[in-house]
């Protein structure tokens, strides 16, 4: 079960140039959450604060009792073995194939046989796809492969905390979605809480639970995904768009001058009808994978949550569990019929085992958008 | 809360010196918190001593030769030539072999450690160490620090030699020198000391160029050129490091230990 990352007040500049400052915000334990942020907004620099290899001038990391920014060096290193960070390059040891490299963590820090470390170290090697690479050193790789080298070795301590530094960049968009199903299922097996450093929006929109945003020096969002995603916010917008109009600029922002110039051409131009955005369902654990306790927890706390937001933002919430649940049938029914056939294909031999795709969590009965007083 | 950014003259190498210090202290600390590194202790020591031991050698036979000239041309012009051997082997012990050492084991490994080290900082080896509770000090520098210094001690031994036995060489042979008095006058000046202090400077010099190889390896600018920039210093503060010790350590052995026959 994975642990609460509880940070307060944050804040950390280099020299003069403050990076963020006063960034508050609670991971849940077990729920999967995403840092959105234009390059360059420190989202980086934030991770590393949370293990500790940054120390910011102000404010607290809490791990389960430890301040991973004040504490002594010798509790955040034992605090940090409950960790698995994954490194923007890999990070790996360029002295040693990927094997050692991947059991680095548990020689280090386990009494395990080396018959068990090769159990461990290859059957985390299969689930990114890494099988039969061992004795390649990180030098003959390429990017994508060092990454998912570099998630397998966190994920070989079987940690309570992931921190992943844009484990997109780099892959193709195939590699992008298997990874990010990898890290769904990760979720769903370990329970372990999640954060997923990214500009990618397609990860943004489809795989956390909640989402954040840092923009200019600021958490400028933190909510539940939906809430984000349905957000008029327009530095949120645009950047869920890709969109070049709106505040952020090429350099970090748009002078004055700038947008004024962009406000009177869009002035100009007929509008387009306003239609509610679109909220992706949200990625689910595969086939056989058992059900993600962190999403039913967030649902819960997402469900006491509902009277105090805003008409749109439950609107959205409502939205996004449809489309999910909508997602989880179809998948579920393709998956009976592919059953079916397979059965009825070979039909002296013994039913193939099926694994009925994990449900996601219902709607609570009396859900309503608030507003909507019977 | 925030601490204002100081800015007087000067604070930044004091910040530098601070750091390389503790850095030092944390090395002397770290050797003896488990579990040690016999391996790479091992590796380091054999990459160290195969990459140092032949060019100091083929270093110190020409030094000993030098001082051993020098001294010689010096002692009979001013009618002393009986005492060439013993003020050559004090030369060439208490001074040449600890700073020769430890200008090669500087040069030759010092600079591979540090671009090592430096190279691995900016892949973010030394950080993914720490996130896995692996400190890169216990596990990388303490081991390069005590291979540095155990090979300096050990190598100055063989420096010794061969720079005596050069000088030898070169002022029996090519300066008429008597065999006799050379090897006589070893134990008219040369005491026990002299070796003591000669090894202790060889084991400070070697601790000294592995703690200053470490350091700037484990902070270099970001970048390639960084590393480069962060090896040419650390051999460069070296050398400086080295010789001023060696000025405060002969001024005081000379106080503390009277000269043989003083």
């Amino acid at each position: 079960m994975g642990i609460e990352v509880a940070v307060e007040g944050l804040t950390k500049s280099f020299g003069t140039q403050t990076i963020w400052r006063d960034v508050t915000l609670t991971l849940p334990a077990g729920e999967v959450t995403v840092l959105l942020g234009p390059s360059g907004t420190g989202k980086t620099v934030f991770l590393k604060s949370l293990i500790g290899l940054i120390k910011p001038e102000d404010g607290t990391v809490r791990v389960d009792g430890v301040d991973m920014v004040n504490d002594p060096d010798r509790r955040v290193f034992r605090a940090r073995k409950r960790f698995g960070l994954m490194f923007q390059d890999g990070a790996m040891f360029g002295s040693l194939n990927l094997y050692d490299n991947i059991a680095f963590p548990l020689r280090e820090h386990t009494r395990k046989t080396e018959r068990e470390i090769r159990r461990i170290v290859l059957e985390k090697m299969d689930t990114v796809g890494l099988a039969g690479e061992e004795k390649k050193v990180p030098g003959q790789i390429s990017g994508g492969m060092r990454k998912r080298a570099g998630l397998a070795r966190a994920l070989v301590m079987d940690p309570e905390i992931i921190l992943c530094d844009e484990p997109d960049s780099g892959l193709d968009p195939v590699r992008t979605a298997h990874l990010s199903q990898l890290l769904i299922d990760v979720n769903a097996r370990i329970d372990a809480t999640m954060l997923i450093v990214t500009h990618n929006i397609e990860i943004a929109s489809t795989v956390p639970d909640n989402i954040g945003m840092l923009y200019r020096r600021d958490l400028v969002a933190f909510g539940p995904r939906e809430t984000v995603i349905a957000s008029e916010d327009p530095v949120i917008a645009q950047f869920l768009r890709g969109s070049p109009e709106g505040p952020i600029g090429m350099s970090e922002e748009k002078d004055a001058a700038l947008l004024a110039e962009e406000a009177a051409r869009a002035a100009n131009r007929p509008r387009p009808v306003a239609r509610p955005i679109e909220i992706p369902a949200q990625l689910r654990p595969s086939p056989g994978e058992p059900e993600r306790s962190g999403e039913i927890r967030h649902a819960a706390r997402v469900d006491a949550l509902l009277p105090s937001l805003p008409h749109a933002a439950a609107e959205a919430i409502r939205r996004g569990r449809v489309a999910t649940a909508e997602a989880a049938a179809v998948a579920a029914a393709a998956q009976q019929a592919a059953a079916q056939r397979a059965a009825s294909a070979s039909q002296p031999a013994p039913q193939p085992e099926t694994h009925p795709a994990p449900q996601p969590p219902p709607l609570p009965p009396e859900f309503r958008p608030p507003g909507e007083t019977p | 809360m925030t601490t204002p950014q100081m800015s007087v003259p000067g604070a930044a190498a004091l910040r530098q010196t601070g750091r390389l210090f503790a850095l030092a202290g944390t090395v002397l600390a770290m050797t003896f918190r488990r579990p040690f590194q016999l391996r790479e202790l091992i590796q380091q020591f054999w990459f160290i001593a195969s990459v140092a031991i032949l060019p100091t050698m083929l270093v110190s036979i020409p030094f000993g030769a030098v001082i051993s000239l020098q001294v010689g041309s010096l002692a009979k012009q001013l009618g002393a030539q009986s005492l060439t051997g013993g003020a050559s082997v004090l030369a060439v012990v208490q001074q040449a072999s600890p700073l020769i050492v430890a200008l090669l084991i500087s040069g030759a490994a010092g600079s591979a450690i540090c671009a090592d080290l430096g190279s691995r900082t900016i892949r973010e080896e030394m950080d993914a160490m720490e996130v896995m509770g692996v400190s890169p000090i216990q596990r990388l520098v303490v081991p390069r620090v005590l291979a540095c210094t155990a090979v300096a001690v050990l190598l100055n031994g063989l420096v010794s030699v061969v720079g005596v036995a050069g000088g030898y060489f070169f002022n029996v042979e090519l300066q008429d020198g008597t065999p006799g008095a050379y090897l006589a006058s070893f134990s008219a000046l040369a005491q026990l000391p002299d070796l003591y202090v000669s090894e202790l400077k060889a084991l400070i010099f070697g601790f000294i160029a592995g703690v200053v190889a470490s350091y700037r390896g484990l902070n270099p600018r970001p970048g390639p050129k960084g590393v480069g920039d962060a090896v040419n210093q650390s051999v460069v503060v070296t050398f400086l490091l080295l010789f001023f010790v060696n000025l405060v350590m002969t001024a005081i052995y000379l106080e503390v230990v009277p000269a043989k026959g003083a």
